[in-house]
């Protein structure tokens, strides 16, 4: 640290020509007027989408979270066909992605030899560099294609004519793209997120409680299930909403792969919209209430992601911040 | 802890001393193989991608895709010059944005705020931030900053960048300035110097490497972002204008057009953009966790 000390006698000097303190007290005040700032600016984006919002909020009241209509001719817009959407891709994405990030940080904490954790958890940690729109060009031209051949065909062949799964499974059209494509889609895009803070949970906790599970016998599997996710738990929870928050909130990928279909259907296999898809479909071309209307629909988005992410941060900072 | 072995052992007698019964043994096994393979299938996913972005973006990639700027539709050949000046552009508009703000607000939690209520808050408050879906942002700065001067415009798209990457940067800075000793910065003091100057000449030039990381790791979250420039910077096929009022090309909003487009040559640049994009961030992404790791 002796450059640090050598460096430090000239700007001290330099103080002392202006008047006492005059520096510092800037330097306070700009830097707690930077911190404010975090502040107004979740404020201003909570403002803004409800001002933006309202005209179709007080046009259609209530009606508007419960509508299926998004009719630009005569105006009618209704976001539940959205919501559910949002919901639905959200949810397939935690099924599909919580068990692949509990199973990979699982390997990178118990099963990984130490040469070939950092390679693992840097190849990981990329999942999350990959731009969204590279996740969605992939999901269109690689994925979807593959996924209609091999899966939606032939799944929509077995379940046919059954009750209850051959009409959520059944795919009118099998294009590759629908609800389940963008779920499995997120599920990929959210692994990162989870599987990296579940490793950090699990390094943190003390060694001492694995090795006296495995002293008296205990298989690598049991010391997993009956010590590391019981003192974790909480805290997985709260990588968990998190993911969810990326999830609901996620835009190109989704646009991509959803079908960006306005009606509401009941097969996961057919094509619908959410919430942020929406939005950036049509916002470009929209006008008056429509643009109202897509504000609107950002309001509820913000509020369902604010809320998973306030109940997130809650439970992941009980044991470190993240 | 539940682990109730010795009873249950109990009820099979015919154990031998060492060994573990075989149902307990294959439910380990099975979970390292579970385990194993989820890993395998996520690095197998990573690899996929960038093999199809190698496989379809190099074929688009020639001299013309640095020289030319993006074609009308209809229109021969073609290259994304002025889509990628304009994301270099717009990017380090958004860190040029986001570095003063980020880097005192983190100086702000880390030195003066500490442990007070209103530090909790706002570091409570960054944290949402930092996993607030971009396209809200988007939404955001258009109605404060495109709507009132009705336009789109190279600033307010650098605004929405900016403000995606202000909570990355505190955070950082924080992270980075906690991490330096306490006594180092009792030296300065004791030596006379003011609180300000503690700060600037010993907390930050200790920290330093950090913080450049907490930039370069901006830097990479915001290059790639496309759903806040949809409604900002938006996009078009000319060279910008330098006061970067109206519309100001750029790679996401360039691939997110071009990629589904009917003629084959926007699709060839789509693929392109796609992997200069993608190679650039994770480039800087590699360059950030060497930074980390060496400054350890």
């Amino acid at each position: 640290m002796s450059a640090v000390t050598d460096q430090f006698a000239a700007p001290s000097a330099s103080v002392r020509k202006t008047p006492k303190g005059t520096f510092d007290l800037v330097f306070r005040n700009a830097s707690f007027l930077a911190a404010l700032f975090v502040l107004v600016l979740l404020a201003g984006i909570m403002a803004s989408m409800v001002i933006g919002g309202w005209p179709a909020f007080r046009e259609f009241g209530f009606g508007f979270l419960t509508s299926s209509v998004w009719d630009t001719q005569n105006d009618q817009y209704g976001a539940w066909p959205a919501i559910v959407g949002t919901l639905s891709t959200a949810l397939i994405a935690l099924v599909v992605g919580v068990p692949l990030s509990l199973g990979i940080a699982v390997f990178l904490t118990q099963l990984a030899p130490p040469w070939f954790k950092q390679p693992v958890s840097t190849a990981i940690e990329l999942l999350a560099a990959v731009p969204s729109i590279i996740y969605g060009m992939w999901g269109l031209f690689v994925f979807a294609p593959l996924f209609a051949a091999y899966v939606q065909i032939p799944l929509s062949n077995i379940v046919e004519g059954m009750p209850i799964i051959g009409t959520v499974l059944y795919s009118r059209s099998p294009s590759g793209l629908g609800i389940l494509t963008a779920g499995i889609i997120l599920a990929f895009m959210i692994i990162p997120f989870i599987a990296s803070i579940t490793r950090d949970m699990l390094d943190q906790i003390p060694s001492v409680l694995r090795e006296s599970a495995y002293g008296i016998g205990a298989t690598t599997w049991e010391v997993v299930r009956h010590v590391l996710v019981p003192q974790a738990g909480v805290s997985i929870i709260g990588a968990i909403m998190l993911g969810l928050g990326r999830a609901l909130g996620e835009t190109m990928a989704v646009t991509f792969v959803v079908g960006n279909a306005n009606r509401l259907s009941a097969s996961v296999m057919d094509p619908g919209s959410t919430i942020a898809s929406r939005i950036a479909n049509e916002f470009n071309e929209a006008l008056g209430l429509q643009l109202n209307s897509l504000i609107a629909l950002g309001c509820i988005l913000f509020f369902v992601t604010f809320v998973v992410l306030v109940i997130a941060r809650l439970l992941v900072a009980r044991v470190k911040r993240y | 802890m539940t682990m109730t072995t010795p009873a249950r052992t109990t009820t099979m007698p015919h154990v031998e001393w060492g060994r573990v019964r075989p149902a307990r043994r294959t439910a380990d096994r099975l979970m390292k193989i579970i385990a194993t393979s989820f890993t395998l299938i996520a690095i197998f996913v990573l690899f996929w991608i960038l093999g199809m972005l190698i496989v379809k973006g190099l074929g688009g990639l020639s001299v013309a895709t640095f020289t030319q700027v993006t074609p009308g539709p209809g229109t021969e050949g073609g290259g994304l010059a002025n889509a990628i000046v304009g994301s270099i552009v717009l990017t380090f508009l958004g860190i040029a944005v986001a570095t003063p703000i980020g880097v005192l607000a983190g100086t702000y939690l880390a030195e003066y705020g500490r442990d007070s209520k209103l530090a909790g808050l706002i570091r409570f408050i960054n944290d949402i931030l930092l996993s607030a879906p971009s396209i809200l942002i988007g939404l955001f700065v258009y109605v404060i900053l495109v709507e009132p001067f009705r336009g789109y415009s190279g600033w307010a798209g650098g605004v929405a960048l900016g403000i995606i990457a202000i909570p990355v940067i505190v955070r950082t800075t924080e992270d980075m300035l906690r991490l330096v000793p306490g006594p180092l910065r009792e030296a300065g003091a004791a030596l006379g110097a003011p609180p300000s100057v503690v700060i600037t000449s010993i907390t930050w030039r200790a920290a330093k490497s950090g913080m450049l990381t907490g930039i370069l790791l901006a830097l990479a979250r915001i290059a790639g972002e496309t759903a806040p420039l949809i409604f900002t910077a938006l996009n078009n096929n000319f060279w910008f204008s330098p006061n970067l009022i109206g519309g100001v090309s750029n790679l996401p909003v360039t691939i997110y057009q071009f990629a589904s487009a009917p003629y084959e040559n926007w699709q060839q640049l789509a693929w392109a953009g796609s992997l200069i994009i993608t190679v650039s961030i994770l480039v800087l992404s590699i360059i950030a966790r060497r930074i980390v790791r060496g400054g350890k």
